[in-house]
């Protein structure tokens, strides 16, 4: 069934559909076939293809083009890595930009196109810019388009960002969901090559819990590519079979199409997993794709390595591949990339891409080795009927939209012109060390490998086979298998000193001898020279690397910054090392001594849909609704949100045409005759204890020492630093039992803070707090009529009148025949009113009944618009006012200030600059004329004077229409204001173009003696 | 012939002869004996200082030492935002002339950093929020800084792809300030480090200081990986690191140093035309000139000095741009980052006199520092040279704790983490 | 990153809340007003281990002090406030 070291090469099969295809490869099968479309052109393809194998097997070379010259480009690589082959992949809501034709898997009417260019692929005008080159050097852009300042915007920067840019984000929201999961193993494995595989049986055998994570669709890693024999059999087999005993393991998962992408703190990895991109559309209640947190105690990386290419001019036409991606294609995917191949290699891997083409048929033109004498290279030649250069480089190549033909120099400084459709180069292999790097470890270098290996990490991290420098199948077992057991025995399984399981036999350990030669250029080459890219999407060549560091950018940083070198999509993969090479030649330094980039998470893009998982459009944030939402549905009311809750803002009746109409409504009604309001949203924290009220002392600013039981008091908290905190009413229920009200925004702040006060500052008071906010429906009852109405269900033993339940009383009671709850003669609005609560349960039953017994008494619910309408009516400060920058003295409360006892925030609140009458502090503010609009966020400047900052002495914080008072009202913050009262201020809203008049006033604007209140 | 000014000729001049002709855009100076003024920190706050200190105050014996590379840094590592929207008289004319420092950058030191006044976009969501927005609006105004404030249909019309329709926040509308934008922000370091390098400033690399020198109560020079250096004037400018600086000098700070994560997707064709930040999320999001959308969150909230981030952050970030902006669903994350900042204990900065004598404090920028490069340097030069600060700078004194006299825009008191 | 809280094991970054420095101590109400403004603003704010103070907020409700490196974010110790340390307490 597979493809192996055949004597006997057979031909490519050729005919109208996929030209370039052999019989077979190890992960496709060829029985099925489906169809794609690239550009509009339909395309046959087998499963198991991925985008880019198939479109070599249709024989489509030009794939792509690069981001700044347009250059034609085809497929480098056959994985993540890849650079050029970006397209489009389907089509409206689902276009998937700038994805890597290598690694999308094929499905049946996979749609994918071409991007960045314009008109058409083979035609593309921007490809003028090539032309351009000269000018458009490295950084070419800081030096010009300067003139005259005011074109950047208008002329240089939309022509740049039209040019710039990849693909094209789809134009609607996503169509897909995304899914989160986490994950908790002892040993995670990231990579299922032959060191991965080897790790997790070792561990898995071992007993530990393991997570093996590999991002390709199928294991085996670089297996899949090799003709290379394990325990006798192809290695893939190996691999599969591998993976079949993990499986039956009941402590083992395999996560395939997974991507371990970042390495947090605390053992946490990143885990992207496409769940259904190969599918043409997920399965139902399928999610596109998942974001998996795994937390792992230790960690074996086996990310193999990554093929560089050799810079040499031309080098990045169409059919110019990495060797290694080349034997992925044949040996994996049964597809010849080309028909008349050169290899170019400076490494004995890289030959033995000329034999597996050999052996699929595919006529080898030439061995170009930079090395001076291979025998290696000599009986690869010899085998395959190739002419071998060695010492040789290649000069320069040929063929505008596919390579046609390279100039191949000889180590004799001959020059040979060779056709060809196919150019296999290896520069050598990096190791895949990205995840080792996110702690901020530095790799080093190795001269044995030319190449960065992970330097010893910490103790919860295993780099083992290709990954860790180790260059060798039977390397990699071994190394693998005792990296999986010594991440076991960390963790407590099997023992760290007995031997781990015995590796499988490799028939034959591949010879590397890599020679480094970064690049083919030489002095006389001069300016004439084809470019040779380093870099390339982002077209960085050699040349711009130069001038980096002529001008000065002799950094590594600065030259990736300021050549873009590997930052573009592939972050460099293919590009970085290579980048670094030249600069230190340019540098006369060696290659450790210029130092290296760290990568930065992700290993591999993400998506950010994966990143959001399920937490967009309404699902972004959870909603907290109160015990009467339902029943407020049912009464058509408007809700809005506030913070996490949803309550309801206004209830809007029939006839009632503006919500300003049903808010005026609403005040009335409990002006006049009594309103209900749900107010569980405010945070309710018991506080229980011999040291309550000495611990209310030290938090609130106000004394607490004397409050009687069965009353409330209102108290100011202040923060550390002296400003205002929050505010609220606290009861005291019982001899050591209290219950505190918070504002809703600070209700989970406020619990944070007391158990701060209590368990760090104060651990010897006998007290304990707890949050009740979402054990208690609370309702405020508000109006004249509110006693009747609460008559009619606070059980009859009760008092509730003013001797007996006078302002600012608190009891437990029982309602409604024995069922208990908490009673507050609390006024927000400033009218009678109380607040009542019950176990969080009966709330919707609660407002049911409020509203059947309030019936006769005129009763309607309320919503926060109308009371926070009162609330400025009666001059209460709220959010706006408590922002965090007001102090006491600011909100007119200097005075509740004790001086009497230490609290938080006294010594602070103290300071010069809190405490002068300067300061902008709370005034009321009218309209000259009623029905004149007083906007929140206007600042106050004296009469007459000059709209500028210097004339500024306050703002207006909160505004409403006053149905009560017949005319807009405001609250603010006014330099010197309470002395001011009776002045006319000038209400200047620059936004709005407005300035109109205002008189300062008493902030309370109802009521002033609080006769209402206490009625 | 060399090129040592930036432009369309010199550049085509160039072209022609195989760009033969640039010359390294700063010296590789070492140190000498002794400097009238030492600038510590080689980042943008510290080149613009020491730009601003030979060209507008004439003083040219100057140093900069950077530890590392010049511009590594948060000049390296920020989301490229510029704006002057701020709230506070302390902080609104400071920054307002930062603006105007960026908008005459390019010609003033030959070297295009790319400004894009592209708008700011700051987006709210509830009454509470809009009215926030229109007192900082309108104080804006009132500082001669621009501000429109935009209902949610003309929103609408300027980003019709934002999330209108299933939104938990529906946007309401949004505070616009279209003179912000962003810049280029390696190119802000690179820039002043040539025009500063071609007034005679020494610009140091490699070379980390070790120790501040005091006599008396009086510094008079620094120790470095490279020799001491005298000097008679020390100014840090080391944000991120200014705790450890100081200390140096026996100082304590009213500052924390946090990391603060950044984002980059893959190139795209632009599509978001300003910079637009989520007023119910932690999220903010430009496009840059390449095309990758640039954004950021919340700083990750424990002390730092690790230049990387935790995953909550991430996911908290990039789940604001989605309820936000659900058409990016399919654009993918390039790579993340983080940067160390100094968290002062108002969120605002510190450019001041220290109790030691002629050393001098340019710290606390939280997540203003890049935005605020230009006048930084300026402001820190005007107190380096004449010893009294700038009338932009004036309330950034390091006594305005002890005194109450704190900058706090966001009302969250001394936590640096709230900031 | 994971704090392992003393009271319900290892658990994700994302239940805690950060206050900061745990060595700051409250000073007495009389002590002098430097004392204040040090201990509301000045931090060590050191390059290397830290005491602070972590809020198990989605969890026990404990506040915590944990000892962390802030330049390698390794987590050397946790231990609940209220046990910590007369260091940790108020002097008034």
């Amino acid at each position: 069934m597979y493809n192996i070291m055949r004597d006997h090469a057979p031909l490519p099969v050729t005919g109208p559909t996929q030209p370039m295809r052999l019989i077979q490869g190890n992960g496709i099968d060829v029985g099925r076939t489906i169809r794609f479309t690239f550009d509009d052109k339909s395309y046959t393809a087998h499963p198991g293809d991925t985008l880019a194998s198939a479109l070599l097997a249709n024989g489509v070379r030009l794939v792509g083009r690069s981001f700044k010259y347009h250059r034609p480009r085809g497929i480098l690589s056959a994985g993540p890595e890849e650079p050029n082959a970006l397209v489009e992949l389907r089509t409206g809501a689902w276009r998937e930009p700038n994805t890597r034709a290598t690694v999308a898997e094929l499905f049946d009417g996979l749609t994918a196109s071409s991007q960045n260019r314009w008109p058409t692929l083979a035609f593309d005008a921007m490809g003028i810019n090539g032309v351009l080159s000269p000018v458009f050097t490295a950084g070419f852009y800081y030096k010009t388009f300067m003139w005259p300042a005011a074109f950047w915007e208008k002329i240089y920067e939309p022509i740049i960002r039209r040019a710039a840019g990849l693909g094209r984000a789809a134009e609607e929201a996503d169509p897909d969901f995304y899914e989160k999961s986490n994950g908790f193993c002892d040993v995670l494995i990231v990579g299922s090559g032959p060191a991965g595989l080897a790790a997790a049986m070792a561990a898995a055998t071992s007993g530990a819990r393991v997570i093996l994570c590999e991002q390709d669709s199928l294991p085996g890693g670089r297996l899949r590519a090799e003709n290379i024999l394990i325990d006798h059999r192809p290695g893939w087999t190996w691999a599969e079979a591998t993976v079949s005993r993990l499986r039956a393991m009941p402590n083992v998962r395999i996560m395939t199409r997974s991507c371990v992408f970042a390495r947090y703190d605390g053992g946490t990895y990143g885990v992207f997993e496409r769940v259904s991109d190969h599918l043409a559309v997920p399965q139902p209640d399928q999610p596109r794709q998942r974001l998996w947190r795994i937390v792992a105690r230790q960690c074996v990386v086996a990310t193999g390595a990554i093929e560089r290419p050799i810079v040499f001019p031309n080098n990045d036409r169409p059919g110019i591949m990495l060797a290694g991606a080349v034997r992925m294609y044949v040996n994996r995917f049964g597809v010849a990339p080309g028909r008349q191949a050169i290899v170019y290699t400076n490494n004995d891997d890289g030959l033995r891409t000329a034999a597996d083409l050999y052996a699929a048929g595919v006529r080898i033109m030439a061995i170009v080795d930079s090395r001076q004498s291979s025998t290696h290279a000599q009986a690869v030649a010899q085998r395959t009927g190739a002419r071998l250069f060695p010492g040789a480089r290649i000069a320069d190549t040929s063929g505008y939209r596919g390579v046609t033909a390279a100039l191949i120099r000889g180590g004799n400084g001959k020059d040979c012109r060779i056709a060809c459709d196919l150019i296999a180069v290896s520069g050598g292999w990096n190791p895949d060390i990205a995840l080792t790097t996110h702690h901020g470890r530095r790799p080093s270098y190795s001269d044995e490998i030319a190449a960065f290996i992970p330097t010893p990490d910490e103790e919860d991290l295993h780099v083992a086979g290709v990954a860790a420098g180790t260059m060798t199948t039977s390397g990699a077992l071994t190394e693998g298998a005792r990296a999986g057991h010594q991440a076991a025995a960390c963790c407590g399984f099997g023992e760290a000193s007995s031997p781990p399981l015995a590796a499988p036999i490799v028939d034959q350990d591949e010879s590397y001898g890599i020679v480094p030669q970064w690049h083919a250029m030489d002095a006389e080459s001069g300016r004439r020279a084809g470019r040779a890219f380093i870099d390339f999407q982002n077209d960085v060549t050699a040349k711009d690397t130069k001038l980096a560091a002529q001008e000065g950018f002799r950094s590594v940083e600065h030259l990736k910054r300021y050549t873009t070198l590997g930052m573009a999509t592939d972050q460099g993969k293919t590009a970085n090392v290579n980048g670094l090479a030249f600069l230190a030649e340019v540098n006369g330094q060696s290659i450790p001594q210029t130092g290296t980039t760290l990568t930065r998470p992700p290993t591999q893009p993400v998506t950010l849909g994966t990143l959001a998982g399920p937490h967009r459009g309404l699902h972004f944030k959870p909603h907290r609704l109160p015990p009467t939402h339902q029943w407020a549905s049912e009464q058509g009311a408007v809700f809005t949100a506030n913070g996490l809750w949803q309550r309801a803002h206004w209830y809007p009746r029939a006839g009632e045409t503006t919500w300003q109409d049903t808010v005026n409504r609403e005040v009335n009604t409990v002006r006049n005759a009594v309103g209900f309001c749900d107010v569980t949203t405010l945070g309710k924290i018991d506080i229980q204890g011999p040291d309550a009220a000495t611990f209310l002392e030290r938090v609130y600013v106000n004394a607490w020492q004397k409050l009687p039981v069965g009353r409330a008091r209102y108290g100011l908290m202040l923060r550390e630093d002296g400003f205002a905190f929050d505010d609220g009413t606290t009861a005291r229920l019982g001899e050591n039992n209290y219950v505190m009200t918070t504002t809703t925004a600070n209700a989970g702040p406020v619990m944070q803070h007391l158990e701060f006060c209590h368990q760090c500052l104060w651990p010897d008071m006998d007290v304990q707090v707890i949050s009740v906010t979402d054990e208690w429906a609370q309702i405020a009852v508000a109006g004249p009529r509110s006693r009747d109405v609460l008559r009619q269900i606070v059980d009859p033993q009760y008092d509730l009148s003013n001797e007996g339940f006078g302002y600012m009383a608190a009891a437990n009671i029982t309602v409604c025949g024995g069922q208990s709850a908490r009673l507050f003669r609390l006024s927000f609005s400033g009218e009678l009113a109380y607040e009542l609560a019950v176990p969080a349960h009966y709330g919707d039953a609660l407002a049911r009944l409020l509203m059947r017994v309030g019936a006769p008494y005129g009763i309607a619910p309320y919503g926060t618009e109308a009371l926070g309408v009162m609330r400025i009516e009666k001059g209460h400060p709220a959010g706006p006012e408590l922002n965090g920058q007001t102090t006491a003295h600011d909100l007119g409360m200097g005075r509740m200030l004790s001086t009497k006892k230490d609290f938080i925030g006294r010594t602070m609140a103290a300071r010069a600059a809190l405490t002068g009458p300067a300061r902008p502090t709370l005034v009321g503010l009218r309209p000259l004329v009623a029905g004149t609009t007083l906007a929140a966020g206007a600042h106050l400047l004296p009469k007459g004077s000059p709209a500028t900052a210097a004339f500024d002495q306050g703002w207006i914080s909160s505004s409403a229409w006053s149905p009560t008072i017949g005319s807009w009202i405001a609250l603010g913050f006014l330099s010197n204001g309470p002395a001011r009262h009776g002045e006319i201020i000038a209400v200047h809203n620059p936004l709005a173009d407005t300035i109109t008049e205002a008189e300062i006033v008493s902030p309370v604007f109802v009521d002033p003696e609080g006769k209402r209140l206490h009625a | 012939m060399s090129s040592e000014r930036y432009s369309l000729f010199s550049l085509l001049r160039e072209s022609l002869r195989g760009h033969a002709g640039w010359k390294p855009a700063w010296r590789k100076a070492s140190p000498q004996a002794a400097y009238d003024i030492v600038i510590v920190g080689g980042g943008g706050h510290g080149l613009a200082t020491a730009y601003y200190l030979a060209r507008r105050y004439g003083i040219r014996r100057v140093a900069v030492l950077e530890k590392g590379w010049i511009g590594n840094g948060n000049i390296g590592r920020n989301t490229t935002i510029v704006r002057s929207n701020y709230l506070l008289p302390g902080n609104a004319p400071f920054y307002e002339c930062s603006m105007k420092l960026w908008e005459g950058l390019e010609q003033d030191i030959n070297y295009n950093a790319m400004v894009s006044q592209r708008g700011v976009l700051n987006l709210f969501h509830n009454d509470a929020q809009r009215n926030a927005y229109i007192r900082r609006g309108n104080a804006m105004r009132l500082h001669g800084i621009d501000a429109e404030l935009l209902d949610a249909s003309a929103v609408r019309a300027k980003l019709p792809f934002l999330n209108f329709d299933d939104a938990r926040f529906p946007i309401q509308g949004g505070l616009l300030q279209r003179r912000g934008g962003t810049v280029r922000h390696d190119a802000v370091a690179w820039g002043y480090a040539r025009a500063a390098d071609q007034l005679g400033v020494d610009i140091i690399e490699n070379c980390e200081v070790t120790g501040i020198t005091i006599v008396n109560g009086r510094v008079t020079g620094v120790q470095t990986s490279r020799g001491p250096i005298a000097a008679g004037k020390v100014g840090l400018a080391c944000a991120g690191n200014s705790s450890r600086v100081a200390a140096m000098a026996g100082l304590r700070l009213p500052i924390e140093s946090h990391v603060l994560q950044a984002f980059v997707t893959e190139g795209l064709k632009p599509f978001i035309d300003c910079v637009t930040t989520f007023g119910a999320g932690h999220f903010y999001i430009s496009q840059s000139d390449k095309g990758g959308l640039v954004f950021g969150g919340d700083i990750d909230g424990y002390n730092s000095y690790a230049q990387r981030g935790n995953m909550p952050v991430v996911e908290d970030v990039v789940e604001g741009g989605m309820a936000l902006m659900p058409r990016i669903g399919r654009v993918r994350l390039l790579r993340q980052w983080g940067g160390i900042m100094d968290m002062s204990m108002d969120g605002s900065p510190i450019i001041d006199r220290t109790p030691v004598e002629q050393l001098y404090l340019n710290a606390g920028w939280c997540y203003g520092g890049f935005k605020a490069t230009p006048a930084s340097g300026l402001c820190f030069a005007h107190l380096l040279a004449r010893d009294e600060p700038h009338e932009v700078a004036t309330a950034y004194r390091l006594d305005r704790f002890g005194r109450g006299a704190v900058i706090d825009e966001k009302g969250m008191g001394a936590q640096p983490n709230l900031h | 990153m994971r704090l392992n809280c003393p009271h319900c094991g290892e658990r994700s970054l994302e239940e805690f809340t950060y206050r900061g420095d745990a060595t700051v101590r409250r000073p007495a109400l009389d002590a002098p007003a430097e004392s204040w403004v040090d201990y509301v603003y000045l931090r060590e704010n050191p390059a290397g281990r830290h005491e602070e103070y972590w809020y198990h907020g989605a969890g026990c409700r404990a506040w915590l002090v944990v000892e962390r490196d802030t330049t390698t974010h390794m987590v050397h110790g946790v231990r609940p406030a209220g046990a910590a340390s007369e260091n940790a307490r108020s002097e008034s």
